[in-house]
């Protein structure tokens, strides 16, 4: 363990440097980004509500309205019973309510959270702006049925918003499934939505650092998709291997329900990118057609890439392409055009294709459902990838006044090694924290019985 | 009397139970088992892992014969269980001591 660690804070330390890189080959550009109207400033001005005042000009628009509803519940959809499903069938037959009630219960957990002060430091002003919001909003203080943000009522956007920091939180799951202790698990999670999700997300959306930086992320790939990933990894390795990992067979104990999951995710995430738009405009109907392309070219990489190296495409790798191709297309999806997003969603599932065999393999991490390999690479090839084919003649909307191809890239390279490091560390701390307090591993004989049994009292499946 | 155990292919069952019922064998108790042979197992591949799969699915019959039926039996179930590919099965055949009906209390070959 000590030697993956080691080899992880190479990672780190690469990260670093590309962030130092990034800042130097930055130095002119930083002052004409911050002046510049940005595509993401401005998507942000319009939605970062002023706390219990409605903006005077704000007017509620019902078609946008009735349109972030049903986003919302899509969204969901993919984390109940989507991400639920998903991963439940990759366990085996003993661990399947465990994993079914750790997405259930993180998402209703972090659900509560956020109305009580998640939404509040994630999207409100506060006297240390730069990293967080304040607590003014907190228990929702100050907004009524009235509040207006955008062109939505303020209610519809915390709803929707809490949806994207209970999702990420169950995301991680993925990462530690068949032998995180339950209580452990939801201490972890609540303190890492804290320190972890709510800052990355202010700087990304609340107006805060990163977004200063003018990085875009339309819907996700730092905020959501890194964070997870990243988090998963540190937890995967802070635990330990499962027992048995590599002598027994693990293999998913119902591949049918790992499809269902995966396509109830694939469609929910049409309320996850579409809707991040927070309207039903024309930048709506790009992203919409940008996220279905993405995650079919994801699934003809993923399969083509296991069709070469083993002479057969399997039901596992098409689910596992379109989670890449939706993942990378996340912080992409209405900056880059629909070629663009079908060269993003095929590249990003061929390297997450890579990760989760060649990479994984040859660190000897145990990330149970492969959140690292998926939603972690992936998100990171998005996010950069993004720079690039957003330039006009690769069909992307292009680039704002003084700002180039490179310096997006440096830009969009900086945050995700930003969040990388802060994510990393804080996992890190936070893991040896409440591993040593809680604890976050079940015994070996709960381990080999089953968690569903010894940490729930039930069976999935009597025959 | 003989007791004759046969391993074989699963899909092969029907073809085997018509023609044991063809040369008179009143009866069957099939069980499905696993196991591996000369044909070994296979491997399934789940994203970076990969696991050999040793046991296959086989299906195990048992009957229990005169010993006149002997040849018979062993050579109906090697004709309809055949395929000519690896992993076909085998048939064991045994002495069988004694065979009693539980519901009259016959004996021996009546009790077949």
């Amino acid at each position: 363990m000590k030697k993956l660690f080691s080899k992880l804070g190479m990672v780190g330390l690469l990260s670093f440097l590309l962030l130092g890189f990034s800042q130097f080959g930055m130095s002119n550009e930083v002052f004409d980004l911050s002046n510049g109207t940005m595509l993401l400033a401005e998507h942000h001005e319009k939605v970062v509500p002023v706390v219990g005042v409605a903006v005077e000009e704000a007017t509620l628009d019902t078609g946008d309205t009735a349109w972030m509803i049903v986003a919302t519940i899509l969204v969901i959809v993919m984390a109940i019973p989507g991400l639920a499903l998903f991963y439940g069938g990759l366990v085996r037959a003993k661990n399947m309510l465990s994993v079914l009630m750790q997405v259930f219960v993180t998402f209703s957990l972090m659900s509560v959270l956020w109305v009580v002060y998640g939404y509040s430091l994630a999207f409100t002003e506060g006297p240390y702006n730069t990293w967080i919001g304040g607590l003014g909003a907190a228990f929702l203080g100050g907004i009524s049925g009235d509040s207006i943000s955008g062109t939505i009522p303020e209610y519809v956007f915390v709803t929707f918003q809490l949806t994207f920091a209970a999702l990420t939180p169950a995301l991680i799951v993925g990462g530690f499934a068949e032998r995180i202790k339950f209580s452990g698990m939801l201490v972890f999670l609540t303190l890492w939505l804290t320190t972890v999700y709510l800052p990355i997300c202010h700087m990304v959306w609340g107006g805060g650092l990163i977004s200063s930086w003018g990085a875009i992320d339309f819907a996700g790939g730092t905020v959501v998709h890194i964070n997870a990933g990243v988090a998963a990894l540190v937890l995967a390795i802070g635990l330990g291997k499962r027992l048995g990992y590599g002598k027994e067979v693990m293999a998913p104990h119902n591949m049918p329900m790992t499809m269902i999951g995966a396509s109830l995710l694939w469609a929910g995430w049409f309320g996850f990118n579409v809707g991040s738009e927070l309207a039903a405009d024309s930048t709506a109907g790009l992203v919409m057609i940008n996220t279905q392309v993405a995650a079919a070219s994801g699934v003809l990489g993923w399969i083509t890439m296991e069709w070469m190296a083993r002479g057969k495409p399997s039901m596992l790798g098409g689910a596992s392409g379109a989670i890449s191709g939706l993942v990378a297309i996340t912080p992409a999806c209405a900056v880059v055009g629909p070629m663009g997003a079908i060269a993003l969603g095929f590249i990003a599932s061929m390297i997450a294709y890579w990760a989760c065999t060649s990479l994984k393999k040859s660190l000897g991490y145990d990330d149970s459902l492969d959140v690292f390999g998926i939603h972690g690479v992936a998100g990171i090839v998005g996010a950069v990838g993004l720079a690039i084919l957003m330039a006009p003649q690769f069909g992307g909307v292009g680039y704002d006044e003084g700002i180039t191809m490179v310096s997006q890239l440096m830009v969009q390279a900086k945050s995700v090694g930003f969040t990388i490091i802060w994510c990393g560390v804080i996992s890190f701390i936070l893991f040896k924290i409440v591993d040593a307090t809680v604890g976050l591993r079940v015994s070996e004989e709960d381990e080999r019985a089953g968690l569903d049994t010894t940490s729930h009292g039930e069976t999935a499946y009597h025959s | 009397m003989k007791f004759v155990t046969a391993v074989i292919k699963p899909f092969k069952l029907d073809e085997v139970r018509e023609a044991l019922s063809e040369i008179g064998v009143q009866g069957i108790t099939v069980t499905e088992v696993k196991g591996f042979g000369r044909q070994k197992g296979h491997t399934e591949l789940y994203r970076g892992a990969e696991y050999v799969i040793d046991f296959l699915p086989k299906v195990k019959l048992e009957v229990a014969v005169s010993d006149k039926l002997e040849k018979k039996v062993v050579e109906a179930i090697t004709k309809s269980a055949l395929t000519g590919k690896i992993g076909d099965g085998k048939i064991f055949v045994m002495d069988l001591d004694q065979v009693q009906r539980i519901r009259t209390g016959e004996t021996g070959d009546d009790a077949l």
